[in-house]
């Protein structure tokens, strides 16, 4: 039933089209291409993507010219760097991988961009600046760089600044190390731009971004004996707004807020989010289902959303007993638990994320499927990723998964699900309704259709 | 009179215990966790591995079953369990 009124938007649905593909088209995957993060920056100007390899590639938007008015909002490479390499801690046996779990940006304060990257131990704060000018005219060595004889130099003269191809430089700034037992799965820039947190499964440390030799540890959740282990933490974020307040999820399908001010170590939450759950229907899956992998505040700081594996959850910070919203993402794949048990798929981490308004939301699935919901209307669809449908400005086809009977045509049934075609990652521009799509090795882009 | 109808997810319950029936009754329960912080541990010790070859002299070392993931008990992790030289890094196919 649709609702009158809403968040934003107009009433029309919106209809996608394809912008772009980015990545290698052959079917051998190599583990290193798998893309594990996607993040725009505060513009939307620049898309960062992490992958399985440790390397970070930066596209930038073109700006629509009138030479070229077709090619409007194209995202390009700007800058392409190793962020991480493959470590082997000797002292601990423990192999570290390069992946990269998380790129955040910060905010723009000057000419050069600044983002962290991180992988399951360190934490890089990295640099990336533009330099389209050299000096030329040096008095003590020539163009090419050799030092010129003292006696040659007869006469003092001024360098001066030439035009030079456009170079962009990417170089580590600040690596934060050393300060994370177990395996970093969040890093969130605070609003202060001064601080950032980083969360591992058991504990969350703050950082000054200035200082990497030392970090507060705010959240502890170790027990004295690891036989008690039962819940270990799967995201966090910091407020939008509030810089004293920040979110972390579980394992077990709860979220709780801390506020910085009431304590300097937070175990004791300010509010604690969980929806209850009807014990007779409780089975074997019941927690793994219910664990959160991630968690993302609105733009405006009123709400959070939460996914966990089957549904997304949208919380009013203001009521913990449950959430104002509850979307299903494939509810069809309740009857299929066991198998998706025993291929490890059932823990998957799907994360989520809002439109710039906060109308819409959309997470990931599986077959490239992914989906987003319309907070107002209700409306929902479902939409593919797929080399077929991208052509340029190709409208994207909705998608629809048979659940029972007969299938009609165009639909596809549950069991021909390719679950190794997961949608994990995906980004929405922060102002426009632009977003980037991770596939595996490749990433897609889409924008709305305009008439 | 019992409600014979099961839940999907109670029906999926009773498939994996049909198919696994020592399965444990906490699956979110500290082994499973602990297995997940356990994530990326790799054991070797050269001189339990070589005084073990020594001592077999010529016999094969006892391997791991190949789905053991973890190493324990009687083998005597040998440098093929350790993780492989990764490839040389090069550069991203999405820059290409």
């Amino acid at each position: 039933v649709a609702r009158a009124g809403g968040d934003g938007g107009g009433n029309n649905e919106v209809q996608w089209c394809f912008l772009q593909v980015k990545g290698a088209i052959d079917e051998d995957v190599a583990e290193a291409d798998i893309i594990s993060t996607v993040e725009f920056n505060y513009t939307g100007d620049l898309l960062a993507t992490g992958d399985k390899g440790g390397r970070v590639v930066i596209f930038q938007r073109e700006q629509e010219t009138k030479s070229r008015p077709l090619c409007r909002g194209e995202y390009n490479v700007y800058s392409t760097f190793q962020s991480h390499e493959p470590e082997f801690d000797y002292l601990k046996s423990l192999e570290i991988e390069e992946k990269i779990n998380k790129i955040r940006w910060l905010p723009q304060q000057n000419a050069a961009h600044f983002l962290l990257s991180t992988n399951d131990k360190t934490i890089k704060l990295w640099k990336i600046s533009e330099r389209d000018k050299r000096a030329e005219g040096y008095n003590l060595k020539d163009e090419d760089g050799r030092l010129r004889e003292p006696f040659r130099v007869t006469e003092l003269r001024v360098p001066t600044l030439k035009p030079m191809d456009l170079m962009v430089e990417a170089s580590p700034r600040r690596t934060f190390a050393n300060a994370h037992t177990y395996h970093i799965n969040s890093i969130s820039v605070n609003s202060d731009y001064a601080t950032y947190l980083s969360a591992d499964d058991l504990r969350i440390n703050l950082w000054h971004l200035e200082v990497t030799n030392r970090s507060f540890n705010i959240v502890d959740i170790k027990p004295a004996n690891m036989e008690e282990l039962t819940e270990v933490i799967t995201a966090a974020e910091f407020h939008p707004h509030h810089c004293n307040v920040f979110v972390y999820s579980s394992s077990k399908g709860t979220i709780r807020l801390c506020d910085m001010r009431s304590a300097a170590l937070c175990d004791q939450h300010s509010k604690f989010f969980e929806e209850p759950e009807d014990p007779s229907s409780r089975s074997f899956f019941s927690e793994i289902i219910s664990s959160i992998s991630d968690v993302k505040f609105s733009h405006s700081g009123r709400y959070m959303m939460t996914r966990d594996y089957l549904s997304v959850k949208v919380w009013d910070l203001n009521m913990e007993n449950k959430p104002v919203e509850t979307y299903q993402v494939h509810e069809y794949l309740r009857s299929k638990l066991c198998s998706l048990y025993e291929n490890d798929c059932i823990f998957d981490k799907f994360e989520c994320c809002w439109n710039g308004s906060d109308s819409t939301i959309m997470t990931g699935s599986y077959n490239n499927f992914f989906r987003t919901f319309e907070r107002g209307s209700r409306r929902d669809a479902t939409l593919e990723a797929s080399r077929e449908s991208s052509k340029p400005r190709a409208v994207l086809k909705p998608r629809k998964v048979c659940t029972s009977g007969k299938r009609k045509k165009d639909e596809i049934t549950v069991d021909s699900l390719d679950f190794n075609k997961k949608i994990l990652h995906t980004a929405w521009h922060p102002m426009e309704n632009i977003i980037a799509v991770a596939a595996t090795n490749n990433l897609y882009l889409f924008q709305e259709k305009v008439n | 009179m019992e409600d014979k109808v099961l839940s999907p997810e109670k029906a999926e319950e009773a498939k994996l215990k049909a198919r696994y029936p020592h399965l444990g009754q906490k699956p979110g329960g500290s082994d499973f966790l602990r297995k997940r912080l356990q994530k990326g541990q790799k054991y070797f010790d050269s001189g339990d591995y070589n005084m073990a070859k020594a001592k077999m002299k010529n016999k094969q070392l006892p391997t791991a079953a190949p789905d053991k993931t973890e190493v324990t008990g009687d083998h005597i992790p040998t440098p093929q369990d350790l993780p492989q030289r990764k490839p040389s890094l090069v550069a991203s196919k999405l820059a290409g």
